[in-house]
């Protein structure tokens, strides 16, 4: 790299690639030939910087500045100005939505000023298809120092005092689930990486391994060496296929150098990592359903105990591990347990990365210590509620999980205090909704979900989440019955009791809690046949305000059942009897005249 | 369908993959993955073969191309356009996208245009929440997409 005068660091993760970050990047490479400058200037296409919603991302080293919605045809200008010339492109940099100024260094953005990176610490930073940029940032020097100068139990015992937790839902004590194997009898031991991500909105797992692979790599093998077993498999979906893509490079790597293999620096240790796929379902995240699919069969969960500790793949002792939890690891053994207990609350140790997404300004990767505030990371990190809305309701631990409401927004965020008020950790996905989400719509959404993802082995998941659906449809639909909120409630707490695994025993949370919060909206929906947000289109009544209504006619020109009438300049009028509300004039009116209830 | 309609080499393709595992027990996953990329769907005939060529019943076989929502046993269209349903995309109107859609390729998620152009899916969060809601036509991504927005986006690929 010390060739190179200036890095033009560029994401490469999904949500910029969708933005055409490779033709930025393209385009970049043929700028700086055409200018002579490609033997001093290196372009580098790294994994997410977290921050989505400002995307492509462009990142020039070591003048540290960040460039944001940067599109193919800006490469000529920042080059010509910024490479050549040394002057910022001012009109590419991040301006601070409240103060309205620019902001070019992005530890002065607040998206990134209450950030903790350690899972991400390199996402954004790296090549993720170099490995020798992966060393340069201290990569396998704690497999290393781990392999030469401790003990697999003192592996574990690092590992334990650390207090790191399961990050993909349960929080499990990771050190003592590496302990439970390391002690089972077997002289063949397996370890499982978990990149089966399944919650809709969290793509943290994804961003790691096409960001930063080998750290997952480096601690897999740690692990391996850890609890005893030489073999190590990454359950991943198919659905993602340049995660796959940069860890299959990852792996050949580290082959390569001896990183993986045999003799493993040196010593006799020998570890060896294969990739399985998945196959599109969600129940596959549970760990017993998961190694049932990673042996080829229907990813049904089984009863535990024995648990995959015991008696996991083909009836071995299996270690589950989820890939952030994996990316912690290596961090934890080169700075030591207590650095890595000193940051977080009580119970919950280290970091926690978020995937923000809905009505925030600030859509994007976020990791934070445990014990940051919801408030914090919706409106200091999230920059507050998209368009200047109202906000009304957050969800964590997707359909498992449940909306947590402003009250609770100061509530410090860890495993315990998620539960506390209804809803749960999960693998992390944040979803910010406003006024104008609907609740009960929401919950639908949510049971809509699970019942597809339902695996039918037991029966109060695969028959009851179907009936849920069954009366939310019919609540949101104008037909529901005070009766049938009862019966609702009721179901949920017999499926939460008799489900076999942890899918069907959290599947009724987005009902139970959405009911708790917003048991008026439920009322509205049943007693009034109202949809307060006009979100259940059953529901939704239409008008139009007199005071604001100009007469530009677009509202009856678009209405598909000609119910609006109205003379041009003159105020328009809903005929209520005709209106199927389809809602075409709320979206086309440019006054703001036709008003949802 | 019949066997017949299905290309010999691509059973001979999917042969020679099976027969390169020195043990087959619990590859069934990897080998449906393989044919799926082979004939672009899993027809009964196929399924068929895989359960002799692995020695396992028919039904183990169709019991896991049912389970998991990534394999189909229909034919798609020339393009296939997914429509995310993940959850930033539904709270930003991903579901009425879905409606319009619908509406005018005249089909519902699942099934295929009458000319054998398009095929309508539903997906779960494609992670590109940051420009939510998301339509991604064959593997190129639209991002805040608006109802009015389909028409065009359509036409794009109906020359």
């Amino acid at each position: 790299m010390s060739k190179f005068r200036t890095n033009i660091l560029i994401c490469g993760g999904t949500g910029c690639i969708a933005s055409d970050s490779d033709k930025v990047i393209k385009n970049f490479n043929l700028i700086l030939k055409a200018r002579g400058y490609d033997e001093e200037v290196q372009v580098i296409k790294t994994g997410c910087f977290g921050f989505c919603e400002q995307g492509p991302i462009v990142k020039i080293e070591p003048d540290n500045v960040f460039y944001v919605r940067v599109q193919p045809k800006d490469a000529a200008e920042i080059v010509d100005e910024h490479i050549i010339k040394g002057r910022k492109v001012e009109r590419l940099l991040y301006e601070e939505p409240r103060k309205h100024e620019k902001i070019e260094q992005h530890k002065n953005m607040l998206f990134y000023k209450k950030q903790l990176r350690i899972a991400l610490r390199n996402c954004g930073l790296i090549n993720p298809e170099d490995i020798y940029e992966y060393i340069a940032f201290n990569g396998y020097d704690a497999l290393g120092r781990s392999l030469t100068k401790m003990t697999p139990d003192e592996v574990i015992e690092t590992i334990k005092k650390s207090g790191l937790r399961g990050r993909g839902g349960g929080g499990f004590p990771t050190g003592l689930k590496w302990e439970y194997t390391r002690k089972s009898e077997g002289t063949i031991k397996y370890i499982i990486c978990n990149a089966d991500e399944g919650d809709p909105g969290a793509f943290m797992d994804r961003s790691i391994l096409e960001g930063d692979p080998h750290s997952v790599i480096e601690a897999m093998t740690i692990g391996g060496y850890a609890i005893g077993a030489n073999e190590g498999i990454v359950y991943i979906r198919a659905e993602y296929p340049l995660a796959i893509e940069r860890l299959t490079i990852a792996i050949n790597q580290a082959r390569d150098l001896g990183l993986l293999g045999k003799n493993i620096f040196g010593t006799d240790f020998r570890f060896d990592i294969t990739l399985k796929y998945g196959a599109g379902a969600f129940v596959c995240g549970e760990e017993t359903a998961l190694i049932n699919s990673v042996e080829g069969k229907r990813g049904e969960p089984s009863n535990k105990p024995p648990y995959p500790a015991q008696e996991g793949y083909w009836d071995r002792p299996t270690c589950v591990n989820n890939v952030e939890t994996f990316a912690n690891i290596p961090s934890i053994i080169l700075k030591g347990s207590d650095w890595f207990s000193s940051i977080g609350t009580e119970k919950s140790k280290g970091t926690k990365v978020f995937a923000l997404a809905g009505k925030v300004n600030n859509v994007g990767l976020v990791e934070v210590p445990m014990g940051t505030t919801l408030r914090e990371i919706i409106y200091d990190i999230g920059g507050g509620i998209f368009n200047n809305h109202k906000f009304k309701a957050v969800q964590t631990g997707g359909p498992s999980g449940g909306v947590i409401t402003e009250e609770h927004l100061d509530t410090p965020i860890d495993y315990e205090h998620l539960i506390e008020v209804g809803s749960m950790m999960g693998s992390g996905g944040m979803i910010v909704m406003d006024e104008t989400n609907c609740m009960v719509n929401i919950a639908k959404f949510y049971l809509e979900f699970t019942m597809d993802e339902s695996c039918g082995r037991c029966t109060p998941c695969r028959v009851g989440t179907k009936r849920m659906h069954e009366f939310l449809e019919k609540i949101t639909s104008g037909k529901g019955t005070m009766e049938d909120l009862d019966a609702l409630k009721q179901l949920s707490y017999m499926i939460k009791d008799g489900s076999l695994c942890g899918l069907g025993q959290t599947a009724p949370n987005p009902v139970l809690s959405t009911m708790k919060y917003f048991w008026d909206e439920y009322i509205a929906h049943v007693k009034d046949k109202h949809c307060p947000t006009g979100e259940c289109t059953h529901l939704a009544k239409y008008s139009i305000d007199p005071d604001k209504c100009v007469g530009c006619t677009a509202c009856a020109k678009v209405c598909p059942v000609d119910c609006i009438s109205g003379e041009v300049k003159r105020t328009h009028v809903i005929d209520q009897s005709r209106c199927i509300k389809c809602g075409a004039c709320f979206d086309t009116c440019k006054f703001s005249a036709v008003i949802k209830p | 369908m019949m066997a017949n309609d299905l290309p010999k080499e691509k059973f001979d393709a999917l042969e020679k993959y099976i027969d390169s595992f020195q043990s087959t027990k619990g590859t069934l996953i990897e080998v449906l993955h393989k044919a799926q990329d082979l004939f672009g769907y899993l027809p009964r005939d196929v399924q068929l073969f895989v359960a002799r060529k692995l020695g396992i019943p028919g039904a183990e076989v169709f019991g896991v191309v049912s389970f998991y929502s990534y394999f189909t046993t229909k034919p798609e269209g020339k393009h296939s356009i997914s429509v995310c349903m993940g959850t930033a995309c539904f709270v930003k109107g991903a579901d009425k996208i879905l409606d319009q859609l619908k509406e005018k390729l005249e089909i519902v998620s699942g099934e295929t245009t009458k000319d054998d152009l398009f095929t309508l899916k539903e997906v779960r969060c494609i992670g590109a929440c940051g420009l939510a809601p998301v339509v991604m036509v064959d593997g190129k991504v639209y991002g805040r997409v608006k109802t009015d927005d389909i028409d065009t986006i359509i036409d794009t690929y109906r020359k």
